[in-house]
């Protein structure tokens, strides 16, 4: 009972601070309000037995895909004074456009809710068992990532170089 | 096991897809109103999570974790976005001494 409630606290404010992400006009405000949404939504993960993705996602959404935007925007010196300001009309029909696509989604899921009980159970999320499925069940996606990754690394040092200047 | 590890919600999963519905929604309404390319790319990553959150939802629904593997793989994906991403708009910023994104139009007609 009382986990229940938690878990409605805990969706409102993930909500509350996801809407201050996008209606913040400080940048640095925004990251700071997503930290925020992704320790709840951490928080969620946790009620869902879903222990090492909790922390995965602080380490590496909070920790350092967080830091990385904090850091951009650090050092391109980005404040409130040259925030690109959106017209009226835009924002108005991007509102009634994001509204229209949760309505359509909602009325599409109203023939499916079931309110079957969440099953938990116990341990689906532990290291061990998660370990055990991805190094053989999801062996090959697993060692395709690294390549990925190393392309993404490769593309960012090449995107973000200082173009040489031309000698003649 | 201990007993802390088989704690249990008793929510329904229809709490679940509502809230990563109302999640996506939010990320989709940012991504089009807001003129800043790093808040846009913000909201792409909010969108991300609120799949996650219902990957896990389903995953824990079912009571098997295949669900919670590609969620790691979408986390992995996301870092990979984000660092391209970012690296995308220095060179943005450098070229046009701001990260509005609508200055990017050099493909108007």
């Amino acid at each position: 009972m009382t986990l229940e409630l938690i878990s409605y606290i805990l969706g409102g404010l993930t909500i509350g601070s996801a809407l201050m992400v996008i209606l913040s006009s400080h940048p640095i405000r925004s990251v700071l309000y997503l930290v925020v949404t992704f320790f709840f939504i951490s928080g969620h993960f946790i009620l869902m037995n879903a222990q090492f993705l909790a922390v995965v996602n602080i380490i590496v959404y909070a920790g350092a895909i967080m830091v990385l935007f904090l850091f951009v925007l650090m050092l391109l010196n980005l404040n409130q004074a040259n925030e690109p300001k959106a017209k009226n009309v835009i924002s108005f029909s991007s509102i009634i456009g994001g509204g229209l696509l949760l309505l359509v989604i909602l009325a599409a899921l109203r023939e499916g809710l079931t309110f079957n009980k969440v099953i938990q159970k116990s341990g689906t999320g532990l290291v061990e068992q998660l370990g055990n499925k991805l190094f053989t069940d999801y062996l090959v996606p697993f060692e395709i990532s690294s390549i990925l990754f190393i392309s993404a690394m490769v593309g960012a040092v090449l995107l973000a170089k200082r173009e040489k200047p031309q000698i003649d | 096991m201990s007993p802390v590890l088989a704690a249990t919600s008793g929510l329904s999963i229809d709490y679940y897809l509502i809230l990563s519905t109302v999640l996506f929604s939010i990320g989709v309404i940012g991504l089009l109103s807001r003129k800043n390319m790093i808040v846009m790319l913000m909201c792409i990553e909010l969108m991300l999570n609120s799949v996650n959150l219902l990957l896990v939802a389903f995953s824990s629904y079912f009571g098997t974790n295949d669900a919670q593997i590609f969620v790691f793989f979408i986390v992995v994906v996301a870092a990979a976005e984000a660092t391209v991403g970012l690296s995308i708009l220095i060179m943005a910023y450098r070229n046009n001494r701001s990260i509005d994104a609508d200055l990017l139009n050099n493909l108007k007609g």
